[in-house]
């Protein structure tokens, strides 16, 4: 289309925005602004979807000299991948902004409310940013900047613990980056070698690089990727982090961030090295089903509501992943709707155990229990949410984990196997935990109103006043008494949604029911990437994974299907 | 023998003497003036110097004559004994540069109330009642400006000599008044001057094995000057182990200079003894200047027998960055953090000397060693320097409040400052968009390049382990409260300071960000430093 600079102007205005909000001198102005800033930037990222052309390639490209000295550009574009994970995150951070606002999240004390929004936007750009960059310097540069609005919104609000919660994500995200960095720089010195340096993801795909040189680069790549997407073995900051973290501050690591793992996946390790790729494919397809089965045994055995939330995604990823390594159309197809659909399904789940644990002043699920009779709406969206999680049928993940494990048994019937048992183990987490939390005897009516009145406590919004050290003594005293008041709570503590809360969440409900029901648009942003995809990564491989029959068959029956 | 008269090109070398001049004229100024004039004096010159000495050096780095087909550019002058060339003149901006930071450093008062951080009569030993006579009488010592322009002259001819005996003298003519510098402190007296005495001994050792170092090579060669023995090394093969010894002698004199492992026992003492404005001058434009005379040295007197001294040059390396980022790890002062983070850059730098990419190994436009190097000592320079002067500001009754406790909850108190120093901290963590990044990114290319990779993985290694404590101060600042009963004296607070120290930090900041973030400038800058004079 046009020269004008769409995508630059989407990275920018949130950008802006969070300086803005940062600036502004009142709590109320400054959320207000930041909101408009989201839904500004929901709406340019609207205006590049309608002018995206279907089979068009790298799109509304942009592409300046930024370090000459270094072969680097400020160059971005979008295709049918970038599109999607743009629209997951513009659609999700003015949500994570609105349930930010009416359940006063983020603040507290200590007038830092504006610092939440503020990073929040400042998240959501540096997230654009990562998506839409098609120079590896340049998505290195922002993939490692996405951490400090990260650290800062994690160590700055939640529970007390955060902060040792925030040095640990950034310590294992800094380390995987810094292998990455390495990797970049192998890029460099390979491409250097080739003739003249450059970082031009077009540039680099055309390089012809020396098998160990492939596989090398792409292990740096990968355990950044594996560290962030995040699969076993390092992904043990994911459920400190869920925990101690607000749910608001999760749905926008897990739902947006994280993609950016699986997001990497494909757009370097698939395009850059694709026999490299093929070659680790066995280490990484154990890894997708260890993390498939191990994180959905965590997740069974959580007694923590917003962590057994992050240890689903544990699981989900290792789909997700296997779907990517699996080398065929509907794995393909199936993990890029499954980065859409688990951001919307987790979404919605994270934000809804958010509102219980609002309500029970606790996260630890022993202690909850009955909230089905008291907050009906709650429970009803807090089920479809956790339905949504265990891709039931009608729901949009289904249909992306139905591709998912199709091709895992054409990669291997065994692989299929063991990533079906994902879908027992998530059916017993999500309806054991909607069990113990919603349904059995209504909670206790309050023996002393005094107990009650602490469970209202900053149990988990503790004043962003507070520190992990320095908060001790404020944090214990919180701590014994939610103890005390163990399955206690008053009935106003346990009220049902309010209409704006059931408004924010609305959204979320509906792209799970309306992709579950009808997932062609979706299909049809992300299959000519797919087919491109496939294409390069066929160009020196003739014995394709699966059995061309196979795939044109399952093809046929997969594309019929929706 | 007919004697020669020697040609001096003075015009090249206008800023190296400029700044020797002032200093003399600052001993003169201390001589003749009265107390009371002599610090509005004495600072006003010593801006006035460094000022003209970097004009100047802009103005000769912008008409050297190109040699060697362009591929550098500058003279041979005082008899070949300096050089003057585009590196040369990069490192004189650059330490001249940053000695204006360290100078309003030095000459901050407010945060003393109303006296400078050097002690008020050197020679009144503590506790005594001379020192309290000097203190109550608010003396202090205006001779810190001449010697810090001593070391600055210094460290100009440092980087610059072209052959052993200069190389030797401008080594002691940095060193000692660094020496004295460190043992001034107002406060903490004993310390400084512990810091002081150890400083000198180890420095005095250090010069005694480049001096033998020298004199082994002599030997060698037959020649002081760096092109006779570039020659000799060239064509003579018979005197291997008098070469090979001398040539390490030398690398432990300038090893020990910038703190690299295993003679970087010296640093964090120092470092923390020091009174901050000289640590953070000495440990900014020290390691400038000891890296361009190392780069120097072993890049064009050694440069044909690299294969002899490479491997040394990884040990070091590695050894360099393991300790400083492991050590660092258990610190609990901000002043030794620091310092043995010092210790983990000069073992970054090492990566980017060991590859000895020149342009013409290189593919067009690739980064080169030498490029690479005087990239990171920017950024390295700034980062630190800015470093040390948030230090001088955290203070609690007892003077500047180091210990890592005390820094807790600063980022509420005073969200600025505390936003600069985790800034600094982040750059030389290398966090992107930040100079540190892209410093980082340059040594760890070029000694890929040059397939050093095992070096690398240790670089990466090391930087992991370095994130780790420098992302624990920003979580001390920000996250953490300081405990609860503290008394209110012992609690660090931000001192406000005068313009001096807030524009140093300002400016610092701002080099940062800009330079991380559009880093071509000075890419460029150092590009077309070209190669160094043989």
């Amino acid at each position: 289309m046009s020269d004008f600079p769409w995508l630059t102007l989407l990275i920018v205005v949130p950008l802006v925005g969070a300086v803005v909000v940062a600036a502004l001198p009142r709590a109320e102005l400054a959320k207000l602004v930041a909101l408009l800033v989201s839904v500004l930037t929901l709406g340019l990222g609207v205006a590049v979807a309608l002018q995206h052309e279907l089979r068009g390639g790298m799109q509304l490209t942009e592409t300046h000299d930024w370090i000459s000295a270094f072969g680097v550009h400020y160059a971005l574009g979008v295709d049918g991948l970038s599109l999607l994970m743009v629209l997951l995150t513009v659609v999700l951070v003015p949500i994570v902004l609105a349930y930010s606002w009416t359940h006063d999240e983020g603040p507290g004390a200590g007038g830092s409310p504006r610092a939440f929004f503020a990073w929040a936007l400042a998240l959501e750009a540096l997230s654009l940013a990562v998506f839409l960059a098609t120079d590896v310097f340049l998505f290195y540069v922002v993939f490692e900047a996405t951490l400090i609005p990260a650290y800062f919104l994690i160590g700055g609000f939640g529970k007390a613990g955060r902060g040792a919660a925030a040095v640990k994500f950034l310590m294992f995200q800094l380390g995987g980056g810094l292998v990455l960095l390495g990797s970049v720089i192998g890029l460099y010195v390979v491409s250097a070698q080739a003739g003249e340096p450059s970082y031009l993801h077009s540039d680099l795909a055309a390089l012809d690089m020396s098998t160990s040189a492939e596989r090398w680069i792409l292990a740096g790549f990968l355990i950044a990727f594996v560290v962030k997407a995040p699969l076993f073995p390092l992904h043990t900051w994911l459920a400190d982090t869920t925990e101690k973290a607000t749910p608001g501050t999760s749905v926008l690591l897990v739902c947006v961030l994280d993609k950016i793992g699986t997001y990497g996946m494909l757009r370097f390790c698939l395009e850059l090295f694709p026999d490299a790729s093929q070659w680790a494919t066995p280490l990484v397809v154990t890894l997708a089903l260890i993390s498939i089965v191990y994180g959905a045994l965590l997740a069974i055995g959580q007694d923590d509501l917003l962590r057994l939330v992050g240890l689903t995604s544990l699981s989900h990823f290792g789909f997700i992943t296997l779907g990517i390594f699996a080398f065929s159309s509907q794995g393909q197809s199936g993990a890029i709707l499954y980065m859409v659909n688990h951001g919307l399904g987790t979404a919605a789940l994270f934000l809804t155990a958010g509102h219980v644990v609002a309500r029970r002043g606790t996260s630890s699920i022993s202690r909850m229990g009955g909230m089905e009779k008291l907050a009906p709406v709650l429970a009803g969206l807090f089920l479809l949410a956790g339905l949504a999680t265990l891709s039931l049928p009608g729901l949009s993940p289904f249909v992306s984990e139905l591709l998912v494990i199709i091709a895992a048994f054409d990669y291997h019937w065994w692989v299929g196997a063991i990533a079906v048992t994902g879908i027992v183990l998530a059916a017993i987490y999500v309806l054991s935990m909607y069990q113990r939390v919603m349904t059995g005897p209504g909670p206790l009516v309050a023996d002393d109103a005094a107990a009650g009145e602490h469970l209202e406590d900053p149990a988990h919004r503790e004043p962003a006043g507070h520190g992990t050290a320095g908060g001790g003594a404020t944090a214990t005293a919180t701590h014994t008494d939610t103890r005390a008041g163990a399955a206690v709570a008053t009935p106003a503590a346990a009220r049902d949604l309010r209409p704006h809360e059931v408004a924010v969440l609305t959204p979320l409900v509906v792209g799970l029911v309306l992709f579950g029901f009808f997932p062609m648009p979706l299909f049809d942003v992300a299959n000519p990437y797919v087919e491109d995809l496939m294409a390069r990564v066929d160009v020196d491989d003739d014995a394709p994974a699966v059995p061309p029959g196979t795939t044109v068959e399952h093809e046929a029956a997969g594309e019929g299907a929706h | 023998m007919e004697f020669v008269k020697p040609t001096i090109e003075y015009a090249e070398l206008a800023p190296l003497l400029i700044v020797l001049g002032g200093a003399c004229l600052g001993v003169a100024v201390e001589a003749f003036l009265p107390r009371s004039l002599r610090r509005t004096v004495q600072l006003v010159l010593t801006t006035v110097v460094l000022l003209a000495a970097f004009a100047t050096t802009i103005w000769v780095a912008t008409d050297l004559a190109e040699v060697a087909g362009g591929a550098a550019r500058g003279l041979l002058t005082a008899e070949g004994t300096i050089v003057v060339d585009g590196p040369t003149v990069f490192l004189w901006g650059l330490v001249l540069l940053l000695s204006l930071g360290g100078v309003a450093l030095f000459a901050e008062r407010r945060i003393e109330g109303g006296v400078s951080a050097f002690a008020g009569q050197a020679a009144a030993l503590p506790g005594t009642e001379a020192e309290r006579e000097a203190s109550t009488r608010g003396w202090e010592h205006t001779e810190v400006y001449p010697l810090l322009l001593f070391a600055v002259g210094g460290m100009m001819l440092f980087l610059a000599s072209n052959d052993l005996l200069t190389m030797f003298v401008a080594l002691e003519v940095l060193s000692l008044p660094l020496y004295l510098l460190t043992g001034l402190a107002r406060r903490r007296r004993l310390l400084s001057q512990e810091a002081a005495l150890k400083y000198f001994l180890l420095g005095a050792f250090s010069s005694g094995f480049f001096l033998y170092g020298a004199a082994l090579v002599y030997g060698f060669a037959g020649s002081m000057q760096f092109s006779a023995i570039a020659e000799a090394v060239r064509n003579d093969t018979e005197n291997q182990a008098l070469l090979l010894v001398g040539m390490g002698l030398l690398a432990v004199g300038l090893l020990f200079k910038v703190g690299a492992a295993p003679f970087q026992g010296w640093t964090p003492d120092v470092y923390q003894g020091a009174p901050t404005a000289v640590t953070a001058f000495m440990s900014a434009a020290t390691k400038v200047a000891a890296f361009g005379a190392l780069l120097r040295l072993f890049y064009v007197a050694f440069g044909s027998d690299r294969w002899s001294w490479q491997p040394m040059m990884w040990a070091v390396a590695i050894l360099t960055m393991v300790v400083g980022a492991v050590v660092a790890v258990s610190q609990t002062d901000v002043k030794r953090m620091l310092a043995y983070s010092s210790v983990a850059h000069t073992g970054f730098i090492l990566t980017g000397v060991l590859g000895v990419q020149g342009a013409g190994e290189l593919a067009d436009g690739q980064i080169t060693s030498l490029q690479a190097v005087l990239f990171y000592l920017a950024a390295y320079g700034v980062a630190t320097l800015g470093a040390f002067a948030v230090v001088t500001l955290v203070r609690d009754s007892n003077g500047e409040a180091t210990h890592f406790d005390r820094w807790a909850g600063l980022g509420r108190r005073s969200p600025w400052l505390a936003g600069a120093f985790g800034l600094y901290l982040l750059s030389m963590a290398g966090i992107p968009l930040t100079a540190g990044f892209v410093g980082k990114w340059a040594v760890f290319t070029v000694a890929l390049s040059a397939g050093a990779w095992p070096v690398v993985l240790t670089a990466i290694a090391s930087s992991i382990v370095a994130i780790f404590f420098y992302v624990r101060y920003i979580r001390i600042m920000f996250f953490t409260e300081p405990h609860a009963g503290t008394p209110a004296g012992e609690v660090a607070s931000v001192t406000t300071p005068s313009l001096l120290t807030s524009a140093t930090i300002a400016a610092g900041v701002l080099a940062t960000v800009v330079i991380g973030v559009v880093p071509g400038p000075v890419l460029d800058l150092a590009a077309r430093a070209g190669d160094f004079i043989r």
